[in-house]
């Protein structure tokens, strides 16, 4: 064993492709599962999220509108990347989420095959969720499946790795943009994805990662006006019903958590595509 | 503007239709009494009292939804699904052959032209019990998984300005995946779906499946919030989309919204002219206005913005506004008082805010709500006229110079139910299309609708879809 003194990373926002602190200038302490400190991480403020949301919704128009083979490959390239890493996640998943090496190993190989299994989706939503439709009349119809716009995501709480990509890839492989909300006990394997994201191709502001309380910042995301979705997958119980709430303010699209953060590891199928996609129909006569 | 031909009348005879006197809730496939104060429905076009209607107070809606869960649970959703299919074949069948009655009295209580309701609503609701009466043994090949489940007891609560039209739309796609229904017509025009309720014991549906409620917001209210509802619908305002999503958080209930709209239509300046103007009467005076996906917002490119206004007043100046069941009428009424102050309210601010009134010149009949195609020009994007839905024959023009200036101006709005665009250049059409934020997108021609073709909102124009594969998944849970 060398006896070199470590270099440690200080865990920073994501936002618009660079790592500021939080403007607040807040920190809070973030323990191993066993209590033992592992680092300070920026403790997100309300206006941290509204930069982070203008920066998503600054990206987006590109995003988009980026051919669906792009994403694709924008997308495998972070799996390709996070491969390159995957000895440093799997030491934060073990740390934070207390799994021996293995266990912690086996999350990071699903993660990072999630995205892989995400890659391959985007050149294929519009032949599965589009039609033509045979209408009554002289006119070419179609629909096709857009993206709905800036999502909010309230990442899972206990998943602090595979949860996360569970919940961000769908909504990248659909042209959305997004800004997370990280697992608040264990964020910093999402400040790891975020490096992970700033060295792939992914563009800055596509994805926007704040580590801190989703219920401190929740509220101003599912109010904010250019919010188009909400994912509650981090939140329950009264916080979760608050939010939804407001989204409907402003008639957010709302992804329900279930009562129990369910077991990450299984087929989603097109659950968490689906609900931030908007279909579009087009009519065009026929006609000499 | 005397005409140098005038019109002899054609009216539609309103004796197929036999009005009563009173009309009570249908609940478990009879007709019942309802024990809230009833309220009368009016003809708009002559004020006069069409007939008294019961409202449904919060016991009745529970009664209702019990007989709802019932049916669910003991005939509906144990039922072969083909023999689902074959009653909702039946109700299509059924809606085709009392066709006529439908129309002349959905004239009678909307107020829209016989025409309309002749050659659009009736039709169009046949077509939907037909289309997803199809669906209903073969819901394993909609995408949803391989034994996508129904979800339960729908209640539903739909507008008035296309009274049946929306009861199908509603109806239809629940009962073909298996849900039973619990629908609240609005306050205004509740006499189709009464009529319907007809074509149900016709039909030989078991009582049940379908349940009619009437009254005003109350009832509405008591159907979304019920608790053993498992699934919303909603068509209707942005506030009350609004209000409805906030009553159902965080409960286990489903929510579809179908709300508001504020549409560009966009004429290039290499339009065809003569459709062009076509199109933006259809967009903006089919149904008085009375249309979420309405037109409201003509954007014209600049340099052929005076050639299309001058088309447009003069082709405006040939409509025919006047008595609903006459064959020949273009504009109908209003549907009521509250509507048509609401549309004198909006346009007001249009004239105190700098744009330029135009109307037609002609008179309106003296009794009835009644108000003319009225056309803006000097439109800015930050007028009332031109972000408010005015929800009646009220155009605004606003005048664009490049694509992207277009695409702005039109995307510019909370709203984004639908949009217009007009081009003789195909790649523009299909640039332009992919950059508008709009859930359906007419391309060289406006206000079209189909069972196939799935309908529905981006942002705060609600969401979910009606129609089509894709609205399917509004009425089931699947795995995938």
């Amino acid at each position: 064993m060398s006896d070199r003194l470590t270099v440690r990373k200080t865990y920073k926002l994501y936002v618009n492709g660079a790592f500021p602190r939080s403007e607040s200038g807040r920190t809070y302490e973030v323990t191993d599962a066993r209590g033992h400190f592992l680092a300070n991480a920026a403790w997100a403020s309300r206006k941290d999220a509204r930069d982070a949301v203008v920066a998503a919704r600054g990206a987006f128009a590109k995003w988009s509108a980026a051919t669906a083979y792009n994403r694709g490959q924008v997308l495998y390239r972070v799996a390709e990347v996070m491969e390159g890493r995957a000895a440093q996640f799997a030491e934060e998943v073990a740390a934070g989420e207390g799994l021996s090496s293995s266990k912690a190993r086996a999350e990071v190989d699903a993660a990072i095959d999630r995205w892989v299994w995400y890659a391959g989706w985007t050149d294929k939503l519009a032949a599965v969720l589009g039609s033509t439709n045979p209408v009554a009349g002289p006119y070419f119809g179609f629909s096709m499946p857009e993206p709905t716009g800036v999502v909010a995501v309230l990442a899972p709480q206990r998943s602090s790795l595979l949860g996360l990509v569970s919940v961000l890839a769908p909504v990248l492989a659909g042209g959305n943009t997004a800004v997370v909300v990280s697992s608040k006990g264990r964020p910093l394997p999402a400040i790891t994805l975020g490096e992970v994201l700033a060295t792939s191709d992914v563009p800055g502001g596509v994805v926007n990662l704040l580590t801190g309380d989703a219920a401190e910042i929740g509220p101003w995301l599912a109010e904010h006006a250019d919010v188009d979705a909400v994912d509650l997958a981090g939140t329950a119980g009264p916080l979760a019903m608050e939010l939804e709430r407001s989204a409907a303010g402003t008639v957010k699209r709302v992804l329900r958590a279930p009562a129990e953060e369910p077991d990450w590891s299984g087929d989603p199928g097109l659950s968490r595509l689906r609900p931030f996609l908007e279909t579009k129909s087009v009519w065009h006569p026929i006609g000499l | 503007m005397t005409s140098l031909f005038e019109y002899a009348p054609a009216l539609e005879s309103r004796s197929i239709v036999d009005l009563r006197p009173s009309y009570g809730l249908f609940v478990d496939g009879e007709f019942t009494e309802g024990t809230g104060t009833p309220f009368t429905t009016l003809n708009p076009a002559t004020e006069e009292v069409l007939s008294e209607v019961a409202t449904a107070s919060d016991a009745d809606v529970d009664r209702a939804v019990r007989a709802a869960r019932r049916a669910f649970v003991k005939t509906w959703g144990p039922m072969r699904p083909a023999d689902r299919g074959k009653y909702l074949f039946r109700i299509a069948r059924l809606l085709q052959e009392r066709a006529r009655e439908f129309a002349v009295l959905e004239t009678l209580d909307n107020g829209k032209p016989i025409r309309e309701s002749r050659d659009v609503d009736v039709p169009l609701a046949a077509a939907h019990f037909f289309y997803h009466a199809g669906w209903a043994d073969k819901l394993e090949h909609a995408g949803l998984g391989p034994a996508p489940r129904p979800l339960g007891v729908a209640g539903q609560v739909i507008p008035w300005n296309f009274p049946l039209m929306m009861l199908a739309w509603k109806i239809a796609p629940a009962l073909a995946t298996g849900n039973t229904v619990v629908l609240k017509p609005a306050e205004t025009t509740p006499l189709t779906a009464l009529l319907f309720a007809e074509v149900c014991q016709q039909a030989d549906l078991p009582p049940g499946v379908v349940n009619i409620v009437t009254g005003a917001g109350e009832t509405g209210r008591a159907v979304i919030s019920h608790p053993d509802v498992d699934k919303v619908a909603f068509t209707g305002s942005t506030e009350v989309g609004r209000s409805i999503a906030r009553t159902v958080a965080g409960t286990h209930k489903r929510l579809t919204l179908e709300l508001g709209g504020k549409a560009a239509n966009i004429v290039f300046d290499d339009a065809p002219v003569d459709q062009a103007v076509e199109g933006i009467v259809r967009g903006i005076f089919f149904n008085q206005g009375h249309v979420c996906c309405a037109g409201s917002r003509l954007l014209v490119q600049e340099s052929v913005h005076d050639e299309v206004v001058a088309a447009l007043q003069r082709r405006i100046g040939t409509l025919r506004v006047g008595d609903p069941l006459d064959k020949n009428t273009d504009l109908g009424a209003i549907n009521s008082a509250e509507q048509l102050a609401r549309i004198r309210e909006l346009t007001a601010f249009g004239e105190t805010e700098g744009a330029t009134c135009w109307q037609p010149e002609g008179d309106l009949p003296a009794r009835g709500y009644w108000f003319k195609p009225t056309v803006f020009t000097g439109v800015s994007s930050a007028h009332r006229i031109a972000r408010d839905e005015v929800f009646g024959p009220v155009l605004s023009v606003l005048t664009f110079r490049t694509p992207d200036e277009a695409v702005a101006k039109a995307n510019n709005s909370t709203y984004g139910l639908s949009a217009g665009v007009w081009s003789e250049k195909g790649s523009r059409i299909l640039s332009i299309t992919s950059k508008l934020r709009a859930g359906v997108v007419w391309a060289n021609t406006f206000n079209e609708f189909d069972p196939t073709s799935p309908f529905g909102g981006y942002k705060q124009s609600g969401y979910g879809r009606e129609g089509g594969r894709q609205g399917l998944a509004a009425y089931l849970r699947g795995d995938a």
